[in-house]
């Protein structure tokens, strides 16, 4: 089973960990992104984070879709955050339960990287002085 | 044929807009509408790379568009 969502309010770590329990797992993996304090040595104020939402979440199904078929995984969801976010909130939450703890560890591993690869979404770190895109110049 | 395009991220801070009508030949390909944009919109020359997608999907090299498509830039992508 697979769960995708885009969302501009806050994410429920709690639910989250709740859809994706199930009897078959035998352990669960769960990432959770945070905004950081700083980047380098600057402070940061906020992340602006925005989607291209139906195509964000058509690669994110994809990415649960590969985890399913490359590893024994129950359950996988896929949440992320757009708008503002300051320090210490959560951007984005993955969950996955697998019968045995290697495949989730393996899979939820996957899925973030992969989701930082091909996912329509971007970030903006606004500092005191100034923004910039991540990622965006080389 | 006009063509409508989404830019997101850097790329609508350089086009200027989120939607921006082109005109752009018939049976343009994915390849040659970048071409086409870096062009009218220099600055997306300074930016480590960019991406078309066509329908909500990545295009394909060499990907014709069609009448009706959504097109969307994607600059490099920096989620989680």
């Amino acid at each position: 089973m697979i769960d995708i969502k885009i969302s501009d309010t806050s994410l429920n770590i709690q639910a989250c960990i709740d859809w994706v329990m199930t009897p078959k797992a035998g352990g669960i993996d769960v990432f959770i992104g945070t905004v950081r304090d700083s980047t380098g040595n600057e402070p940061v104020v906020r992340l602006e984070f925005e989607a291209y939402k139906q195509m964000a979440i058509n690669e994110l199904r994809k990415i649960a879709e590969e985890s399913i078929i490359n590893w024994p995984v129950q359950k996988i969801l896929i949440h992320h955050r757009t708008g503002i976010l300051t320090v210490g909130e959560v951007p984005v939450i993955i969950a996955v339960a697998a019968a045995h703890r290697s495949a989730a560890f393996d899979a939820c591993r996957f899925a973030i990287d992969k989701l930082k690869q091909t996912v329509p979404i971007w970030k903006k770190e606004v500092f005191e002085n100034g923004s910039h895109w991540v990622s965006a110049h080389p | 044929m006009t063509i409508n395009i989404l830019a997101f991220g850097i790329a609508r801070d350089i086009l200027g807009s989120s939607l921006m009508n082109l005109q752009v030949n018939e049976a343009v390909t994915s390849d040659g509408l970048k071409a086409e944009l870096e062009q009218q919109f220099p600055g997306l020359k300074n930016i480590s790379s960019f991406m078309i997608a066509i329908n909500n999907e990545y295009a394909q090299p060499g990907q014709i568009i069609l009448p009706g498509d959504e097109i969307a830039i994607i600059p490099p992508v920096s989620g989680g």
